[in-house]
C-alpha cells in the first residue's frame, strides 16, 4: 500500500462532479481529505490524503488526468527560507495543519514539512517572503 | 542611588552587571528588588516589529555637471523619493512604492517591494538604482541622471524613524464575515485568529512606563548600529490609562529615532510586505535603562502578565475611527498562542518577533559588558503622564473657496 498527498484543482464545470466517490469506488482507494475549499460552478480545491495499492494509485491520478483535474503532489509544494524568517509567528495561528509552530519557551517558528498540505495560507501572510512555492 | 556617570565608570572598568529586562524577572523574585537595585547596573530592552514611520534620508553627492534633484523627481530602484530639500539631499519613506505597482487594484495587492526593501538592500551593501528628472538652472544645467550607486558612494546616509517603539498596541480582530487585510496581518472573519504587537515585557517603553531614563539623546541598538532618541515620537500619547503599576493599558508613548544607516545591519532593518496593504520596515531597536533606583529596576521587572491590551475590531471599529475595546488581555496569555473572546478559543500569532526582541537585548548587554557602549544622559525628558497631551483625530473643516473678483 502506497499513501500520497495530493492537491486537486478542479475547473468550473466539474465541481458538482462526484470526484472523490470515484476515487474510491472505481479505483478502491482509501481518500482522506485534509482541506476543502469549492465553489459551484467557479473553482474547487481539494487536498487529499491518498492511500492504495501504487497500480490503482497511478489509474487513479490517470482517471484525474483524464477528466481536466489538475493534480500536484504535496509537501514539496512549500518551502521555508529560514534565513529570511524573523519568527514573528504571524504565520503560525492560520497554518490549519500546525505544520508551522512556536516553541513558546524560546518564541522559535519551526516547520515540520510532513504535516504541510500546502495550502499556501503562509505564503499570503509572511511578511518576508520566508515561506515559497517550489515550482 | 546610582548616577549614569557611576554606571559608565565601571562599564569603562568592565565591571558593570548587565542583565536582560527577561532575565532580571527572574533575579528580583529570587532577590527581591531592593539588593538587586544595588547589584544591578544596566538593563537592557529590544524590540524587533514593523514600524511605518521610519525612513532614510541620504545626501547622494554632486553629479558633474550638476543636477538639481531638489525640486524635481526622484527614484531609488523605482521607489519614489522626496526631493523636497536641497540639491542633492533626498528622502526615503519606507512605505513607498513604486509608480507602476498595482497597489490594491487587485485585492489583496502583494507589495513585493518598496521604500523598506530599499533600504534593506542599501545596508547589505547591494548597488541601487538613482534615477531623477528636474528642470536645469545656471547652476545646475543637467536635467535627467540615471547612475548606479551604494551607500559607500554617498557622503551621508542616516536612518530617521518619526515614530518608532511604540509602548504598547492593539490586538486585532475581525468580526465581519470575510477576511481582512490590514496593517495587523490577515484577520480571518468571525474571530478566526488574534494578532499582536510588542515585544510586552522586553520592550524598551513598557520597562520605562513613565520615561524616567528614556529622553532626547539616549543612545540605543538601532539597526545592528548605535544611534539617538532624537524626540517624542508621532502620536506620543503618554496620558492614557494606566495599570496600578504604571503600565499604559493601551498604545501610549513612543520615540523617533536617528542613527547612522552606514553602521547598521540588514538582520536588523527588514523590508516588510503586508498583503492587501503595503510595504514598510522591520526595525530593531534596543533601549538600555540605567537601574538609577528602586523605581527603574522594579519596573524593568514588569511581566507579561502585568501588561494588559485591548482586543480591537478591524472590521468596523478601527476603520470608522470608533472607541471600544472588545476585551483587555494579558501578553502572557498572547503568548500562549490563544486567547478566550466571546466563550470561543481564538488562535494567537505576533507581527513582532520576540525571539528577535531577546537577542536584541542580548547583543546590547555584550556591547555594554565588554565596555563598547556607555549609557548617554537625556537631554530633554519626554512628556509623561502629567503632560496633559491628547492624541486627537483630524477635525476636517469645509474648505470655502473665494469668489473670483
Amino acid at each position: 500500500m502506497t499513501t500520497t498527498k495530493v492537491v486537486l484543482r478542479f475547473p468550473p464545470d466539474l465541481t458538482d462532479q462526484p470526484v472523490t466517490y470515484n476515487l474510491i469506488k472505481e479505483y478502491d482507494l482509501m481518500v482522506n481529505i485534509l482541506r476543502g475549499h469549492i465553489i459551484p460552478k467557479e473553482e474547487g480545491m481539494l487536498v487529499l490524503e491518498v492511500t492504495g495499492k501504487k497500480k490503482q494509485l497511478q489509474r487513479g491520478m490517470d482517471y484525474l488526468a483524464k477528466i481536466g483535474v489538475e493534480t500536484q503532489k504535496l509537501s514539496k509544494d512549500i518551502r521555508w527560507l529560514k534565513d529570511l524568517c524573523t519568527h514573528c509567528t504571524a504565520c503560525t495561528s492560520l497554518c490549519p495543519t500546525h505544520a508551522l509552530s512556536v516553541e513558546r519557551n524560546t518564541m522559535l517558528v519551526s516547520f515540520e514539512k510532513a504535516d504541510c498540505i500546502a495550502c499556501e495560507m503562509c505564503v499570503t501572510v509572511c511578511p518576508y517572503s520566508a515561506m515559497e512555492v517550489q515550482v | 542611588m546610582k548616577t549614569i556617570q557611576e554606571i559608565n565608570e565601571k562599564i569603562k572598568k568592565g565591571k558593570a552587571v548587565v542583565l536582560t529586562a527577561e532575565e532580571i524577572i527572574g533575579f528580583v523574585e529570587k532577590k527581591g528588588a531592593k539588593r538587586v537595585a544595588e547589584e544591578v547596573d544596566v538593563v537592557t530592552t529590544g524590540t524587533f516589529g514593523p514600524m511605518c514611520s521610519s525612513g532614510a534620508y541620504f545626501n547622494v553627492g554632486h553629479a558633474k555637471p550638476r543636477i538639481k534633484i531638489g525640486g524635481g523627481k526622484a527614484y531609488l530602484n523605482d521607489v519614489p523619493v522626496y526631493t523636497g530639500f536641497a540639491a542633492v539631499d533626498i528622502l526615503l519613506g519606507a512605505t513607498a512604492v513604486p509608480d507602476d505597482d498595482p497597489r490594491n487594484a487587485v485585492f489583496p495587492g502583494k507589495f513585493p517591494y518598496g521604500g523598506g526593501h530599499v533600504i534593506e538592500e542599501l545596508v547589505a551593501g547591494k548597488e541601487v538604482r538613482l534615477t531623477a528628472t528636474t528642470y536645469g538652472t545656471d547652476c545646475y544645467p543637467r536635467k535627467k541622471l540615471e547612475t548606479r550607486i551604494t551607500l559607500d558612494d554617498m557622503n551621508e546616509a542616516v536612518l530617521f524613524n518619526p515614530r518608532n517603539c511604540y509602548q504598547n498596541y492593539n490586538v486585532a480582530v475581525n468580526l465581519s464575515d470575510r477576511p481582512i487585510y490590514t496593517y495587523m496581518g490577515v484577520l480571518q472573519p468571525r474571530l478566526g485568529n488574534a494578532n499582536y504587537c510588542s515585544a510586552g515585557q522586553l520592550s524598551p517603553l513598557l520597562c520605562d512606563p513613565f520615561y524616567r531614563t528614556i529622553g532626547v539623546g539616549t543612545r540605543i541598538f538601532l539597526g545592528g548600529g548605535t544611534g539617538y532618541v532624537a524626540w517624542q515620537g508621532t502620536q506620543h500619547s503618554p496620558c492614557v490609562p494606566r495599570t496600578d503599576l504604571g503600565v499604559p493599558k493601551t498604545a501610549a508613548g513612543t520615540i523617533a529615532v536617528i542613527g547612522d544607516l552606514k553602521q547598521m545591519d540588514p538582520r536588523w532593518l527588514r523590508g516588510t510586505s503586508f498583503r492587501g496593504y503595503g510595504v514598510t520596515l522591520t526595525v530593531g531597536i534596543g533601549v538600555p535603562i540605567p537601574i538609577l533606583d528602586e523605581e527603574t529596576l522594579a519596573q524593568t521587572a514588569v511581566r507579561d502578565e502585568d501588561i494588559v491590551a485591548q482586543v480591537v475590531d478591524y472590521s468596523e471599529t478601527y476603520p470608522q475611527r470608533e472607541s471600544g475595546s472588545l476585551a483587555e488581555v494579558s501578553y502572557a496569555q498572547l503568548k500562549t498562542g490563544e486567547i478566550s473572546l466571546d466563550g470561543k478559543k481564538v488562535p494567537t500569532a505576533s507581527f513582532s518577533s520576540y525571539a528577535m526582541a531577546r537577542e536584541i537585548a542580548g547583543i546590547l548587554k555584550d556591547w555594554i559588558q565588554k565596555g563598547e557602549f556607555l549609557l548617554s544622559e537625556y537631554v530633554q525628558q519626554l512628556p509623561s503622564s502629567d503632560s496633559g497631551i491628547v492624541f486627537k483625530g483630524l477635525q476636517e473643516k469645509p474648505i470655502r473657496f473665494k469668489k473670483a473678483v
